[in-house]
């Protein structure tokens, strides 16, 4: 039942004592990189001294905005020569968080999303159909390179084209999907028009879901329609991918892999640890990675560890569904989306106005969004093609970058609230 | 000859026209003809008012977004064919219209049709060239409508 059980039921003793020999090293090896090289000069860290792993406090926390200032090769810590892949976060455009990998560290994220996988029941002679995105979002070849390490067969579907996924998975037996919550109850729509009953007329038998936030309720339906055992998981692209943490049969908190990670949760504002089970943001290190080490990196995702050992017999701690976020990150099919790009995209549009909206919707189970955008009094010559025009330029302009094809609705000069103060940019009315 | 109508922008949903018409019935401005094009969530209301610039006013200073836009008033006449002999006039040219609208102004005698066309200027002169008689806003607020109608 376990892929490498001497690692993952390891004592949290010598659990500790392998994480600061890794800590060390990672730190040591971060050093050869422009930022963290600057960084620790400048605040006096120095790598050798790093000798507890409560020393990791006293190097800084690394933001996303660090990455940006350092695109796309401040984090490098080995030469160009060495890399063989790189990912970017999704959903951005221009300066996006890039992470580059050399083929050592896509050898050890490919070992933990097997582990991970393993874990769960997948197993040699599995027909594994993953439903995620190929390219430079992490789900697609994360996932990929994970199945085909546990020697599974693998359908790489990709997103999209509903009746394709539903065919392949009746034509070759499919018994593991890979797939986004919210896709998963849209396609749920299309077996029952097609009148296939996932339960009697395919081989399902474990979903993993991931790449969006999704509720215990979500799951339950997930498992109902598609008699299934459905696996959330938790990863980011700045920490490789898939494969951070993944529930076990138990499915009662996500294991994250700690020879790979050190997790802390700290309080957001005071930015100090909280003591496990209590709420707080998610900050993590990788041990394992040589191309581009990112030390205490600060998820901005909030969650809590679930204190006490797990059933499954595995030592490795385990972190709550994720609750929200500390930011105004929206994600939407799977798509990170900042408000923020979103306004950049406006303000740069000739006859657009002050104020816009983003409004998110769930209808038959497919999430859309709305952008509610003001014309500029000024711009408005009295013509609807000319209205037609903006709105079609609009929406082009955020599908090239966000990546998601927004209903754009033009209104009023001054219809919508007004930016000073709390302005409501954001209106989620997707519900489970 | 130079008429304008008001253009106003505003959100297809209910309430949007019900502003405008109370508005310009509390100012007793006239509306002489009325069109509205949608698209999906928004549109555009074109009419033809006794007053257009003091409509302008009124209207902007209610926070509703209104232009003035030139377009053409022709008469035609009120009988078969009488729009027709206009539109072939106007393809022979190769003028294309983007917006029109059209009220009786005598009983199978004479109408008016107001459009809106890529080409102001071009239409001008082809219609002056070819005898069509076009009306201007002040030859508009003193014809004498029979009723309003829609095409």
């Amino acid at each position: 039942m376990y892929w490498e059980k001497e690692i993952e039921t390891i004592s949290r003793k010598n659990l500790e004592a392998l994480q600061l020999e890794r800590l060390r090293k990672s730190v040591k090896n971060a050093s050869a990189s422009y930022h963290y090289k600057n960084l620790f000069e400048t605040i006096g860290v120095d790598p050798e001294k790093i000798s507890s792993l409560d020393d990791i406090k006293k190097i800084p926390f690394t933001n996303k905005e660090d990455l940006r200032e350092n695109w796309p090769y401040g984090f490098l810590a080995v030469s160009k020569d060495e890399l063989v892949r790189m990912h970017s976060s999704s959903g951005t455009t221009g300066r996006a968080t890039i992470i580059f990998h050399t083929q050592h560290d896509l050898d050890e994220w490919t070992n933990i999303v097997a582990r991970s996988m393993y874990m769960t029941g997948m197993r040699r002679g599995d027909v594994f159909q993953n439903m995620m995105t190929y390219g430079l979002f992490t789900g697609g070849l994360g996932f990929h390179y994970g199945a085909e390490k546990v020697g599974a067969l693998i359908i790489p579907a990709g997103s999209g084209n509903s009746k394709r996924q539903i065919q392949l998975m009746q034509d070759f037996q499919t018994t593991v999907i890979h797939i986004i919550p919210s896709y998963a109850l849209h396609l749920s729509t299309v077996f029952e028009e097609l009148g296939i009953d996932p339960r009697r007329d395919t081989n399902l038998g474990i979903a993993f879901l991931g790449a969006e936030p999704h509720s215990e309720k979500t799951r339950q339906k997930i498992e109902d329609f598609y008699g299934v055992n459905a696996f959330n998981s938790y990863g980011l692209s700045e920490m490789n991918g898939p494969g951070v943490s993944f529930e076990c049969q138990y499915k009662n908190g996500m294991h994250i892999w700690e020879d790979n990670y050190i997790v802390e949760i700290i309080d957001p504002d005071t930015l100090e640890p909280v003591p496990d089970g209590e709420e707080g943001e998610l900050v993590l290190t990788t041990l394992l990675r040589e191309g581009m080490p990112i030390l205490r990196y600060r998820t901005k995702d909030l969650t809590r560890i679930i204190p006490g050992p797990c059933e499954c017999g595995r030592t490795h701690r385990r972190i709550e569904r994720i609750k929200g976020r500390t930011d105004d990150m929206l994600v939407l099919k799977g798509v990170n989306i900042f408000p923020i790009q979103i306004e950049k995209i406006l303000m740069d549009i000739e006859g657009v106005g002050t104020n816009y909206q983003i409004i998110l919707e769930r209808k038959d189970y497919n999430d859309h969004m709305i952008v509610k955008v003001e014309v500029h009094k000024e711009f408005f010559s009295g013509d609807l093609k000319q209205l037609e025009t903006l709105r079609r330029a609009i929406t082009e302009e955020l599908k090239s970058d966000i990546l998601i094809t927004p209903r754009v609705e033009l209104v009023e000069p001054n219809a919508l609230p007004k930016s000073e103060g709390k302005a409501v940019r954001v209106i989620d009315n997707r519900e489970d | 000859m130079k008429a304008y109508q008001l253009s106003i922008f505003a959100e297809n949903k209910p309430g949007r026209l019900a502003k405008v018409t109370r508005i310009l019935g509390k100012e007793n401005i006239n509306i002489r003809a009325i069109s509205i094009s949608s698209s999906d969530a928004f549109g555009v209301i074109n009419m033809l008012v006794d007053d257009p610039e003091r409509a302008q006013k009124v209207l902007s200073k209610e926070g509703l977004t209104v232009k003035l836009k030139e377009v053409i008033a022709v008469i035609i006449e009120d009988r078969p064919g009488g729009l027709d002999k206009l539109i072939q006039l106007l393809y022979d040219e190769n003028i294309n219209v983007e917006n029109a609208y059209g009220f009786v102004l005598e009983s199978w005698k004479k109408a008016v049709f107001v459009v809106d066309v890529d080409q102001i200027e071009k239409t001008q002169a082809v219609l002056k060239k070819n005898g069509v008689e076009t009306l201007d806003t002040e030859a508009l607020l003193a014809a004498e409508p029979f009723h309003y109608m829609k095409y």
